[in-house]
């Protein structure tokens, strides 16, 4: 079978995408979007660790991880919105009011 | 080549794939798609792994409600590209060498739990149940469930309240946006 | 004595406390309600309560008749750190009875004579509702010198002779907006209590020292402990000795730092009579009497302190020659005879000095209060000459003697008790400076011929500046006009004055050198007082000094009427006495120029190496050090705000590079 190094290596290589993804993109939404990649690769790994070292703890985990997000995502876009409204922009370098 | 390896190597090269077209798209429309193709190929992922339960959980909250949710945003706020600013000049740049660093090391890392001579675990066949999950979330992790539905609860109060309509004020509006 | 039958009187020391409670309370009362109630008021509280102290310490003299000895009255605990136990602690014995009975019994006569004297005072001044303040002050100064002499010891005295310190600069400075250039009585007041400083300093270093070698602070420890310290180091005893003397220089204005009593003459004249005549430069006096055990095992300072005394008697008696304000003669004739004390106490002549201390007491405040009387007559007779006028200061000068003259028509009471008072102080018999001053001349003669030398030429000059002074001011022609409309002062002064007269003609009826045998009440000071100072010497009649003394005094009164009576000396002319002494006369008049060379050796470098500190070394380091700090943050603050910027980009680029931070030290650790 596919060792597990594999599955790690996915994870990573999606976990650095989805970072750099937070850091290069300015449209609000996107960088949200990357955010959600980000999760799914700390899940993919938490699901392999789980598949091989035979517990149910990390799928457990997952469950909870996809829990949160879904709040988090509706409590963020309920935010990206109240935003827009005042700021009009989607644009993250925008909102820069707290600015030393 | 082994047969897993087989179905694993197409699937996560479609992975990648989507997650680069989401990062490279300049429309969020098309963005979200990407994003809802990987998160397909990543329940198959589970599927593999022998996790029905999470696989077709992962379908039905991320792809099937958290991207719905997305893309109704995507189409209340709208598709407008963001006008070219270069308010960050050095961001990029930078973003891309962290990242690359960040690869490194974490390869590094795997590699060397691998140089071990305990090395990573072997797989055997095994396909867990629904009954398991159950099972667990309600005995070992009762509190953090409890939690998590509190959580939930939250989040919706939240997302009402913070999209209430404003009361109409006196003042006009834009001076309010100006700030 | 008889009075000792009273029961109660067993009880009385616990009345001590009194002593300086009444006129805290007289403090109290004034400050509260004393604006309210109006002069009267005021000034009745002050007295009564300067009264009812006299009435306490009359009670303790009354048991300690038949009970002397010490008593110890505790009041609190005060301090207990470490081995220092001090707590505040009177003491009632004989020595302190008879400086209780000075202190409140003069004191309040010059209450009462300040109603009459302040209520005028404040209303030439222009400043009717600082009247209270002068009894809460005067009071305040009962108070302390109370507990300076009633101390047990040495801390809770040295709290008193700060007090008192504080009072004679507040009493200095009571209008402190007059006087020279607008300031002058603040500069004196200032003078008066930097001077008692570098005293103080004296007597702090010597309670330092006593503490080191005895462990303690308390008068009877402290002597069990002298004699067997005298014989292991007796270097420690003279430094105490010696410290307790510069204490004694400043506050009893003796050579070196007299120059501030001269000064403290810008202060009303009720002050001057009580504080620098009477009561608080007695005090240096009372801690050499105090603490004769300590003295007496130390001869070296014992003649210096002798010398100290007799010289300063000559040298401000020569001073006081050449004054022409009639309370700046006073002043200098108060420091020779506190010369005279010291020189008596440093002689080992407790009794002698006390005597002379109690009656000098009596004829200087009468000299003050009457010479005040003058003063005010003056100002009457100018404001009856332009009426609604107060004086400005480069009007006329109520206090200079060309001034004044032919007063003793114009106001013949003050000229009684004037005549009374400069008698007593040239030593005329049977007047009661005769009895003190002739006991010390006596126990000079005994003891030092030196000292008595130079003693017996101070009486000469004594009766000479005496008699130079009441012929200027009451005889012959009045030298201005006002001075020919001057009236007498009221009731409410005057009597003051009258008992002040009388206790100077008896007074010498408290220590007669009476040999006891043929008629009894001789001696009666030293046997009151030899129940607290041990060793004291009974003083002999040596009827060769009391000739030369008297023959002294009287050839140096015909010598002042053969000046200045004779015939009048007209306003602008010439003092008869330089044509006497010449040149001399101007380094008189000039009080030797000693002002002067403090000023050069003492002040002028001291304000040259505060310049030299201030600005470059204070401003110019010190500040710019801390502003440099100052500034230093806020460059840092600055540079750091730039991390905040704002983009939520950036922030999420250094979570990366912790992230990234953390990682590579878990893996290359």
């Amino acid at each position: 079978m596919v060792p597990l190094v594999y599955y790690l290596a996915l994870a990573v290589v999606m976990f650095v995408l989805g970072a750099l993804g937070v850091l290069i993109r300015r449209n609000v939404l996107v960088i949200f979007m990357a955010l959600e990649l980000m999760f799914n690769a700390a899940n993919l790994a938490f699901i392999a660790f789980s598949r091989y070292y035979q517990i149910i703890d990390g799928q457990l985990f997952v469950f909870f991880v996809m829990t949160v997000a879904a709040a988090e995502v509706a409590v963020g876009l309920a935010l990206i919105v109240a935003i827009f409204r005042t700021r009009n922009s989607l644009d993250v370098d925008v909102m820069n009011t707290l600015k030393g | 080549m082994s047969l897993g390896l087989m179905i694993f190597l197409p699937i996560a090269i479609i992975a990648v794939c989507s997650a680069i077209g989401l990062l490279a798209s300049r429309n969020t429309i098309y963005a979200a798609l990407f994003l809802i193709i990987n998160f397909v190929t990543i329940s198959i992922l589970y599927f593999i792994l022998g996790a029905p339960f999470i696989a077709l959980a992962q379908i039905t909250i991320y792809a099937g409600s958290i991207m719905v949710l997305f893309l109704f945003v995507i189409m209340l706020i709208g598709t407008e590209k963001l006008p070219r600013s270069n308010a960050l000049p050095w961001q990029k740049p930078a973003a891309i060498t962290l990242s690359s660093l960040l690869l490194i090391e974490c390869a590094v890392l795997i590699y060397k739990q691998a140089a071990k001579p305990t090395g990573w675990p072997e797989l055997t066949q095994y396909m867990t149940s629904p009954t398991e999950i159950g099972l667990g979330l309600f005995n070992q992790y009762l509190l953090p469930f409890e939690i998590t539905s509190i959580i939930l609860l939250v989040a919706v109060v939240g997302a009402i309240y913070l999209t209430r309509p404003e009361r109409i004020r006196k003042k006009p509006e834009n001076q309010r946006e100006e700030r | 004595m008889e009075l000792s039958r009273l029961p109660e009187i067993i009880n009385t020391f616990s009345l001590t406390p009194w002593v300086i409670f009444f006129p805290l309370l007289g403090i109290l009362i004034n400050l509260i309600a004393g604006k309210r109630f109006g002069e009267k008021f005021s000034g009745a509280v002050g007295s009564l309560a300067s009264g009812m102290a006299f009435v306490v310490s009359g009670l303790l003299a009354m048991s300690l008749a038949s009970n002397p000895g010490s008593h110890h009255i505790e009041i609190a605990r005060w301090l207990s750190v470490g081995t220092l136990e001090i707590s505040w602690a009177l003491r009632v014995d004989t020595l302190s009875v008879t400086m209780m009975l000075v202190v409140s019994g003069v004191g309040t006569l010059i209450h009462i004579y300040s109603i009459g004297y302040m209520s005028r005072d404040v209303r030439h001044n222009n400043d009717p509702s600082r009247f209270t303040r002068f009894f809460i002050f005067l009071n305040l100064f009962i108070a302390a010198m109370m507990l300076l002499v009633s101390a047990d010891n040495y801390l809770v005295m040295f709290v008193g002779w700060e007090g008192v310190g504080l009072c004679s600069y507040l009493l200095i400075g009571f209008w402190y907006e007059k006087g020279l250039d607008g300031i002058g009585n603040a500069i004196a007041g200032k003078k008066a209590f930097i001077t008692n400083r570098i005293g103080d300093f004296g007597v702090l270093i010597a309670m330092f020292i006593m503490f080191g070698a005895f462990g303690t602070l308390e008068f009877d420890k402290i002597f069990e402990q002298a004699p067997a310290l005298a014989g292991l180091m007796p270097g420690v005893l003279l430094a105490i000795t010696l410290f307790l003397l510069l204490g004694v220089t400043g506050k009893s204005a003796q050579l070196p730092l007299y120059v501030w009593l001269p000064d403290a003459m810008a202060g009303p004249t009720p002050v001057s009579a009580l504080i620098h005549a009477a009561t608080m430069v007695t005090a240096g006096v009372y801690l050499i009497a105090r603490s004769a055990p300590l003295f007496s095992l130390v001869p070296v300072t014992q003649s210096i302190v002798t010398w100290v005394g007799a010289l300063t008697a000559l040298f401000a008696a020569t001073i006081a020659l050449g004054q022409y304000d009639i309370k700046r003669v006073l002043a200098y004739s108060t420091i020779s005879q506190l010369g005279y004390m010291v020189a008596a106490v440093g002689m080992g002549a407790y009794a002698a000095g006390m005597f002379h201390l109690v009656s000098h007491a009596f004829f200087k405040a009468l000299l003050f209060l009457a010479a005040g009387s003058v003063i005010q007559g003056l100002e009457r007779g100018e404001e009856a000459l332009n009426p609604g006028h107060h004086a400005t200061s480069d009007q006329l000068d109520p206090q200079d003697m060309h001034n004044m003259g032919g007063l003793r028509k114009r106001m013949p009471l003050t000229f009684g008790v004037f005549l009374i008072g400069a008698l007593a102080l040239s030593g005329i018999a049977p007047l009661a400076g005769f009895f003190s001053k002739d006991e010390i001349l006596a126990e000079a003669f005994h003891l030092q011929e030196g000292v008595f030398f130079v003693l017996i030429i101070a009486a000469f000059l004594t009766a000479l500046y005496m008699g130079r002074q009441v012929f200027l001011v009451f005889f012959n022609q009045p030298r201005s006009k006002p001075a020919g409309q001057a009236t007498e002062s009221r009731a409410v002064v005057t009597i003051p004055l009258v008992i002040l007269a009388f206790l100077s003609l008896t007074g010498g009826l408290l220590n007669l050198p009476l040999s006891g045998h043929e008629l009894p009440g001789g001696h009666l000071l030293t046997d009151w007082l030899s129940n607290s100072i041990a060793g004291i010497i009974k003083g002999e009649f040596n009827f060769t000094v009391a000739l030369l003394s008297t023959g002294l005094a009287l050839f140096a009164i015909l010598l002042a009427w053969l000046l200045y009576g004779r015939k009048s000396t007209q306003k602008g002319a010439v003092d008869p006495m330089r044509k006497v002494l010449g040149p001399a006369f101007t380094a008189l008049e000039r009080k030797w120029w000693v002002d002067e060379l403090y000023q050069a050796i003492l002040l002028k470098p001291f304000h040259i190496l505060s310049d030299c500190l201030a600005s470059p070394f204070d401003q110019g380091t010190i500040d710019a050090t801390v502003n440099g700090i100052g500034t230093g943050t806020r460059g840092l603050a600055n540079v750091m705000r730039k991390l905040q910027s704002g983009y939520v980009r950036n922030y999420a680029l250094a979570v990366m590079v912790g992230l990234i931070a953390i990682l590579a030290y878990l893996l290359f650790h």
